[in-house]
């Protein structure tokens, strides 16, 4: 869907992320955390940033992603737990008031960059 | 060598929601973001919506279509000022994004009303990861889509507010389990209002009306 922009961001960020004294180093992998809930399907998200990615230093790039478990805490009796279903009552105390910690990331957490000889 | 970034991939899009967020609450304006699959019943909901609520506050719409204006048209038949965007390539054309709702609120004159309303794009998986600096978000199902639903598309359902089930009035002619869909809502959103009504006939539309007036004077008086 709209997986061509969000390769786009991931590109626009990790060529910003490459400090101005090493400019023109060719990045060989972006690390990206994406929630099991975030609206991104990494593989179609691989295939765009492949396209685009052609022609600057991220040529070849790998994309490593990183899946994130969804995961909520109940905000009555504070029971942490992990998500099979996208069932959010508190499985201890029945409270429907739960909040998710994580499931939803769609982050870049670090790019590596070629080593120098 | 690995170099820590960490950063949102939307952050950009968040950034740009945040400042129509603050621009929105200086103009004193709440605004809705309105989410469904095509054809739940958006437009005709808020045909009804614009009716109900325009001896009371002074409303305005912005509505995403992906080509047609046939939305705004329909929309302007309310008196309400109506914008119709179409979406970029970029954003694709699954969701609007909030660079789009910038540009389209330059287009209200924002001083002037209390609710803007907008209609998003047909669609139940993108929208919900974008922010377009709105105080609120409903979701509107039909009674003519699966059951199933909340359960498939469980992101749209846990970010919503408040959602819709709509098109009751076909209920007789239909198999559908209203207990089931309701059910499935809950689970994914237990604190979530789910008002069910017919925006054809407008059977069962005052609770919607009135949490929509409640969530709007409570923006007011928190100043
Ligand atoms: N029977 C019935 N049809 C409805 C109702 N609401 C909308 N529709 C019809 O469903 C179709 C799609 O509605 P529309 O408002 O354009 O949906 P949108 O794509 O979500 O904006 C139109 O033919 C409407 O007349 C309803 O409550 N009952
Ligand atoms: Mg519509
Ligand atoms: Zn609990």
């Amino acid at each position: 869907m709209h997986e061509m922009g969000i390769a786009m961001q991931v590109m626009n960020i990790a060529l910003e992320s490459v400090p101005s004294e090493m400019a023109g180093v060719k990045i060989e992998r972006v690390n990206l955390k994406v929630g099991k809930l975030a609206a991104v399907v990494p593989s179609s998200l691989r295939f765009c940033f492949e396209i685009i990615a052609k022609e600057t230093v991220l040529a070849g790039a790998e994309l490593s992603i990183q899946e994130v478990p969804v995961t909520a805490k109940c905000e009555g009796c504070g029971l942490q737990w992990r998500l099979d279903a996208p069932v959010f009552t508190c499985p201890s105390c029945e409270s429907g008031s739960v909040k998710m910690l994580s499931g939803r990331e769609l982050e870049i957490t670090s790019i590596e960059i070629e080593d120098e000889e | 060598m690995e170099i820590k970034v960490v950063r949102n991939v939307l952050d950009v899009n968040k950034t740009l929601a945040g400042r129509n967020r603050d621009r929105f609450s200086q103009e004193k304006v709440f605004v809705l973001n309105l989410m469904s699959s095509p054809g739940s019943g958006k437009t005709t909901l808020l045909e009804k919506t614009l009716v109900q609520l325009a001896p009371d506050l002074k409303c305005a719409v912005i509505v995403g279509d992906v080509c047609t204006s046939n939305d705004a048209d329909r929309l302007a038949v309310s008196g309400a000022p109506v914008v119709q965007v179409n979406t970029d390539q970029f954003g694709g054309d699954c969701h609007l994004a909030a660079h789009v709702i910038a540009a389209a609120a330059d287009d209200i004159d924002l001083e002037d009303i209390d609710l803007l309303i907008v209609e998003n794009i047909g669609n139940l998986v993108c929208p919900a990861e974008f922010d377009i600096g709105e105080d609120a978000r409903a979701v509107v199902l039909s009674v003519t889509e699966g059951e199933d639903k909340p359960a498939k598309y469980p992101v749209m359902f846990r970010v919503c507010d408040a959602a819709i089930l709509n098109k009751t009035d076909l209920l007789p002619y239909l198999d559908y389990d209203v207990g089931a869909a309701v059910g499935y809502m809950g689970q994914v959103h237990p604190e979530m209002p789910v008002f069910q009504l017919s925006a054809k006939t407008g059977e069962g539309i005052d609770p919607w009306i009135g949490w929509l007036k409640e969530q709007v004077t409570r923006k007011r008086s928190r100043g």
